[in-house]
């Protein structure tokens, strides 16, 4: 069933649009990537289908389980189950990874009518979840991102994934930053995460990512709009023809 | 897209809750101060001779002095005259006990979350509490009677233990001291009074609630804590005040002394009314506390968390004389809207060895001006001594400010200072941040605020703790955008 289907999509920051109509549908148990050259759009859809207000919607519908998401805040979007991968994960000094995420999953358990986890029940789900990133449980007593590398960062991003259990996951540019090592224990735990009733939208510059995480549909965004639609080849044929061609297709 | 941009402005300034006016007769003198009315004052209170000769030698210096101007703050000059300097709630003679209390005043103090008589008998918490300039009230004094521990008003302390206050008061804050204390010694009415004899741990935390009602009046009163040796007490103090469109004086003093082994915990929850969005009306906090640790190994704590008030002037110090003894400071200190706030401490080392810990966190939101101004001192005399202090402001919105002074003075070799300092904001994107992850953006803003203040609101009273976090959360409401 289809999940996030989004309809026409417009949208623009400070009164230039940035995207120019989009039409994509993602049903539960799929994964589409999206690729691009840079400025294309894409962190610009992750960031609306976010609710990220310094971009304004124009045009166009978004239903997310068949709920108008536009009109949800971005908190709303989160307890419904959209969760983002961010680009550049923010650092909040002071406050610590346990306590942010405690407090994260159990405003979205109440809003699925499930009990809040007391702090024990807490730290057994953590523990198991930290091992799928491969991260030392050290990690949870250490504020919010702060001082923590590129990779740990997105290593992080990946880990909240898992402990919140997201419906669908949109994970922006997430490969950015990350060495090879650290890829792959990134795909892995993104890969155990794939199942039926999710679905999960990559957006990437680079092929490489997508040897790991091998995606459903690929779609590639010029210019504000889905300029080509296709399977996990075409993932490696624009590696190799490179996006040059495409955007003249578009602005031709 | 409007429905999803956060609704932060309209959440903002949750109204002040504490800002209602209980209507209640009152003993009130005319406005203005000479020594009239100061003597007025003290036959009011029926004092003894060295009290009134004492308040009139206060008067008399307060004429000489000059209204401080050094402060990073800034308002339109006090008219002196213009104030009344003692209101009280109107009752023949002093209660005896709660049931003889007028029951409007009581219900006053259960609109402000202190239903004395539950507290009387479940909190296990002695309240004394202060309505406009008269401790009207004091629980649990027979108990604390059976361990010599004297609990009450200042002017009881003034008519039952004259000697106490004899050799006390002004001892540590002298009635020279500055202009605000001189003001307060030449007319104070009434506070709050504690004597914790020796090798006696108070089994309870002490408490004093201070409330200000009649309207035009000015707030004076005096606190007094003795800990003899080996001593401890652990005492809290909160205020509050109805809004009123002009802005209140509340001139207040706190004398605190350790002897030997004695220690000495101060908490304040300030949560005067700080004035409207606008800035208008609000009190004018312009206080000095101050303790002495005379005797070795003694110690004296202060926490505070400071979210009232138009304006606060305020700087709780501890003068390190005895030797190893300990002075800290710990402190919260937010202005929203248009407060300003210029409060620190000082530490005064005299003593061999003397430690000295200051934790300062300035919160600014809207217009709000925040200052940390602090001194560490250390004479000669104060051999191994050490301090360490850190302050750090966190800003929120593009409009506020926050301004450090750290004053360092240091006068032998072997002593150790430490200043660390830092500022961060709380950025529109650590909210969407939280807010990506189901966190609503108002406990988002707290809970970052809390994860600043945590090592202040750690020293704080379990009860206090959780009061101090609610208010921050409200006075902070809708101040992020």
């Amino acid at each position: 069933m289809a999940l996030l289907e989004i309809k026409n999509l417009h949208a623009s920051v400070a009164g230039k649009e940035i995207l120019s109509g989009i039409d994509l549908t993602v049903n539960t148990g799929e994964v589409h990537a999206i690729m691009g050259p840079n400025g294309s759009g894409k962190s610009t859809l992750a960031q609306v289908l976010a609710g990220r207000d310094l971009y304004q919607v124009t045009d166009g519908q978004v239903l997310y389980d068949g709920k108008d998401l536009l009109n949800m805040p971005p908190e709303e979007r989160a307890q419904e189950g959209i969760f983002i991968a961010f680009q550049y994960p923010v650092e909040i000094p002071g406050v610590s990874n346990m306590y942010f995420l405690k407090a994260a999953l159990n405003t979205i358990r109440k809003r699925r009518g499930l009990e809040e986890l007391d702090a024990m029940d807490f730290l057994t789900l953590v523990k198991e979840k930290l091992a799928l990133v491969e991260m030392d449980p050290a990690f949870l007593n250490r504020p919010v991102n702060a001082g923590f590398s590129g990779g740990e960062k997105k290593r992080n991003e990946i880990f909240q994934m898992a402990v919140l259990e997201p419906r669908l996951a949109i994970l922006d540019e997430t490969d950015s930053g990350l060495d090879i090592d650290a890829l792959k224990i990134v795909a892995n735990g993104v890969n155990q995460f794939r199942t039926r009733d999710r679905a999960m939208i990559v957006v990437t510059h680079y092929q490489r990512l997508l040897n790991y995480i091998v995606p459903d549909q690929v779609h590639v965004l010029a210019n504000g709009r889905i300029v080509k639609s296709g399977g996990k080849d075409l993932a490696l044929e624009l590696d190799q023809s490179g996006y040059a061609g495409l955007e003249e297709a578009v602005t031709a | 897209m409007n429905a999803t941009a956060p609704s932060i402005e309209a959440l903002a300034n949750q109204e002040y809750k504490w800002g209602f006016v209980t209507e209640i007769e009152a003993d009130t003198i005319p406005k203005g101060l000479n020594e009239d009315v100061i003597r007025m004052i003290s036959a009011k209170k029926n004092e003894p001779e060295f009290m009134l000769e004492w308040r009139l030698k206060s008067y008399r210096q307060w004429l000489k002095m000059e209204e401080p101007q050094w402060p990073n703050v800034h308002y339109p000059r006090i008219d002196y005259q213009d104030i009344i300097y003692y209101s009280a709630p109107a009752t023949k003679v002093g209660p005896k006990s709660l049931d003889e209390v007028d029951p409007e005043l009581l219900r006053t103090y259960e609109k402000l979350g202190i239903p004395l008589k539950e507290q009387e008998l479940l909190a296990g918490i002695a309240v004394d509490i202060v309505f406009d300039s008269v401790s009207v009230a004091t629980t649990f004094k027979a108990k604390l009677a059976e361990l010599g521990i004297i609990f009450c008003s200042f002017s009881e302390a003034v008519q039952e233990h004259p000697e106490l206050i004899q050799k006390y008061l002004g001892s540590v804050v002298p009635h020279s001291d500055n202009f605000f204390a001189a003001l307060n010694a030449a007319v104070f009415s009434d506070g709050s009074f504690c004597y914790v004899p020796k090798g006696v741990r108070c089994p309870m935390e002490l408490s004093t609630y201070f409330r200000i009602n009649a309207k035009d009046t000015g707030q004076f009163e005096r606190t007094l804590i003795i800990a003899d040796e080996g001593a401890y007490v652990s005492y809290l103090e909160g205020c509050t005040a109805p809004m009123r469109d002009n802005n209140q004086l509340h001139a207040a003093v706190v004398e605190l002394v350790a002897l030997d082994n004695a220690q000495i915990k101060y908490s304040t929850v300030q949560n005067w009314y700080p004035g409207d969005k606008q800035g208008k009306g609000g009190i004018y906090n312009f206080v000095t506390k101050r303790g002495k640790c005379l005797g070795d190994n003694s110690k004296i704590s202060w926490t505070q968390v400071e979210t009232g008030s138009a304006i606060t002037w305020k700087y709780p110090s501890c003068i390190l004389i005895g030797d190893n003894s300990v002075g800290e400071f710990y402190s919260v200190a937010l202005t929203n809207n248009y407060q300003q706030a210029d409060t620190g401490t000082k530490m005064i080392h005299i003593g061999k060895n003397t430690r000295s810990t200051i934790v300062s966190k300035g919160i600014s939101a809207g217009h709000g001006q925040n200052t940390y101004r602090g001194m560490v001192k250390i004479l000669k005399s104060a051999a191994g001594a050490r301090n360490y202090s850190q302050c750090d402001s966190l800003l929120l919105g593009d409009q506020c400010g926050a301004h450090t002074f750290p004053y360092l003075e240091v006068k032998n070799t072997s002593s150790q200072v430490e200043h660390e300092a830092s500022t961060s904001k709380i950025g529109e994107d650590q909210i969407f941040y939280c807010r990506q992850r189901g966190i609503s953006s108002e406990d988002a803003v707290s809970m970052i605020v809390h994860g600043f203040c945590k090592e202040v609101f750690r020293e704080l009273p379990m009860e206090f703790a959780v009061e101090a976090q609610k208010l921050l959360g409200i006075s902070l409401e809708g101040s992020v955008g």
